[in-house]
């Protein structure tokens, strides 16, 4: 399965804010988090996760610092701001909303599928 | 393959990268640093995994992403880096020491210039008695300042710095020490061409040991180009800024006319430096302005000489000469000499020629036959008019320019023709300066005491 393009821009702000809210992080680590989560299906383009990142900076939600690494390396750590916590939750509300809609409306289908209706003729005497 | 060597070709292999990424505008060194980074524990996980280097190399930068669509979301993302920024972006911990110094020398001699300006008055010299003595002047109050910005930019060698000097010091004597009459033409033509002359010396210490190669001389022509727009451009700030504080100052009642006295002077001397100091900060960041306004205007110019050489043969009108026309078909030439100097200036000179070049050709010929109809109807009248010192620096000026044009005619036609290089139209061009220098030099030295100093 491939979650398409639109769906997965959607989803980043609030899955990097989510990851950055359990500790302050870098780029490669937020990647791997992200597949960690998905069980692999969330596949993002590594690159595009940078710009995302600059966005939240420049926005405020979160704050970048460079960090000498263990291997020697500068490696620049996001952490997220209280104004980013706020947004975070803002987020979580409108997709909370977003899934709650589906799941009623997947509940639904079931129930009409399982009674034998065509799934579109189920909507239409709904009203949706 | 051991691990060392394969440790060293991982290491081309992201230099190679890096020097890639970096060549996108919208991604800063600080974000490749970041992207590589991110690479390298791609690269380390994969290996983990199990892939050879290279492979995890290759995999590695597959994923991420393709450099162009990257490069764009960079773009949407900081959408003000596009546009190069000469001063005010470089943040800055990205200024490096050598330009900080010098920004700040060249706006020490800015100070400088502007205090020099007002330094005569000190000795009671001011504006309203002394035209004569501000006029013959004006260009050493900035000229020297700017060769010494270039003497020390470039690190001219002592024996440089002192021909320059002793002819700087020259240059003041033949300004002062002749007694002209007020308000003559030769005290107008010297304060014409000592600019003229002495901008050749900045040019020689512009081009530090360069000015003997046809490079260096065609950088000089760039830079003067630059200068003179940016130039205006400050100009046309000061002049809004000398409006507003008039009209604020009006507000209350107060006669800004003493401080405006003060900051015309000024700025317009600091501004040559801060100007010159600003087209060298920016010369390998914006692209050059002048050959863009020539590729505007030579097509227009070519049209309009063109037009005209037409319309006076049609009417059968000779050209009516006054006393300002020899001036004017000077002035004409002298653009037409430029439009072809920033062009060329900007043309590349390995490529072939092409239809612009054949517009040049059309318009230094176009000019050269305009030039040629109003010589011949000064000939007619030349006894009439008599030979007044205006009127034979104009004459020469008009030769040397026909000359110039005229040679650089023929050779562009031999390009066009594929019989000459274009580097022999550069080589002409960038050679014949001198020959300006040079006529410069005689009419502020010789044309006065040859005139009675009238």
């Amino acid at each position: 399965m491939q979650i398409n393009k639109d769906l997965i821009a959607a989803s980043s702000t609030p899955l990097v804010l989510a990851i950055l809210a359990e500790a302050d992080n870098y780029g490669y680590a937020i990647i791997q988090r992200v597949r960690e989560l998905s069980g692999g299906h969330l596949e993002w383009t590594d690159g595009m996760l940078y710009p995302v990142l600059h966005r939240l900076e420049r926005l405020g939600h979160v704050k970048a610092r460079w960090e000498v690494a263990d291997s020697g390396r500068r490696r620049k750590y996001y952490r997220i701001t209280s104004q980013g916590r706020k947004q975070l939750s803002e987020e979580r509300r409108q997709w909370q909303a977003v899934d709650s809609a589906l799941k009623d409306i997947w509940q639904a289908l079931s129930l009409f599928n399982s009674a034998g209706q065509p799934a579109s003729a189920a909507l239409r005497s709904q009203g949706v | 393959m051991s691990s060392a060597a394969q440790s060293s070709s991982l290491e081309e292999q992201i230099d190679k990268w890096r020097s890639y990424v970096r060549r996108r505008q919208a991604i800063h060194s600080i974000d490749v640093a970041e992207l590589e980074d991110h690479l390298r524990e791609q690269i380390a996980g994969l290996g983990k995994a199990g892939l050879t280097t290279d492979e995890a190399f290759l995999v590695a930068v597959k994923r991420m992403g393709a450099l162009d669509a990257l490069s764009r979301e960079f773009a949407r993302e900081h959408s003000e880096r596009l546009w190069k920024q000469l001063v005010v972006s470089a943040s800055s911990d990205q200024i490096s020491p050598e330009a900080r110094t010098d920004g700040f020398i060249a706006f020490a001699l800015a100070v400088a210039a502007a205090l020099l300006v007002k330094l005569p008055v000190l000795f009671g010299i001011d504006v309203d008695h002394n035209e004569g003595f501000y006029i013959r002047n004006l260009s050493f109050f900035v000229l020297p300042l700017l060769t010494g910005y270039f003497v020390w930019k470039r690190r001219l060698a002592t024996d440089a710095v002192r021909w320059l000097a002793t002819v700087f010091v020259a240059a003041i004597m033949f300004a002062n020490v002749y007694p002209f009459v007020a308000q003559g033409h030769t005290e107008a033509l010297t304060a014409l061409h000592l600019p003229i002359a002495l901008w050749l010396l900045v040019g020689i210490a512009y081009a530090g040991g360069r000015w003997r190669q046809v490079a260096g001389r065609m950088d000089f022509i760039r830079f003067s180009g630059e200068l003179f727009i940016y130039y205006v451009l400050i100009a046309l700030g000061g002049l809004v800024f000398v409006a507003f504080l008039g009209m604020l100052f009006k507000a209350i009642e107060i006669d800004s006319a003493p401080f405006v006295k003060w900051i015309v002077p000024c700025g317009a001397a600091g501004a040559v430096l801060v100007a010159s100091w600003l087209v060298e900060a920016k010369q390998s960041v914006i692209e050059n302005m002048a050959p863009v306004l020539t590729r505007l205007f030579t097509p227009l110019f070519a049209a309009l000489l063109f037009t005209f050489l037409g319309t006076m043969l049609w009417t059968g009108r000779g050209i009516d000469i006054s006393r300002e026309a020899l001036i004017a078909f000077d002035l004409l030439l002298v653009v037409v000499l430029g439009l072809l100097l920033y062009s060329v200036s900007a043309r590349d000179s390995q490529s072939p020629p092409g239809t612009f070049d054949v517009m040049q050709v059309v318009l230094v010929i176009s000019a050269l036959l305009a030039d040629a109809a109003a010589l011949w109807a000064i000939a007619a009248r030349i006894s009439e008019f008599g030979f007044s010192p205006n009127r034979v620096a104009a004459l020469g000026e008009n030769l040397i320019l026909l000359v110039n044009l005229g040679w650089a005619a023929v050779l562009y036609s031999r390009f066009l023709r594929g019989r000459g290089s274009f580097a022999s139209v550069e080589r002409w061009l960038t050679n014949y300066l001198r020959v300006y220098f040079v006529w410069a030099v005689i009419v502020v030295i010789f044309f006065p005491p040859l005139f009675r100093y009238i």
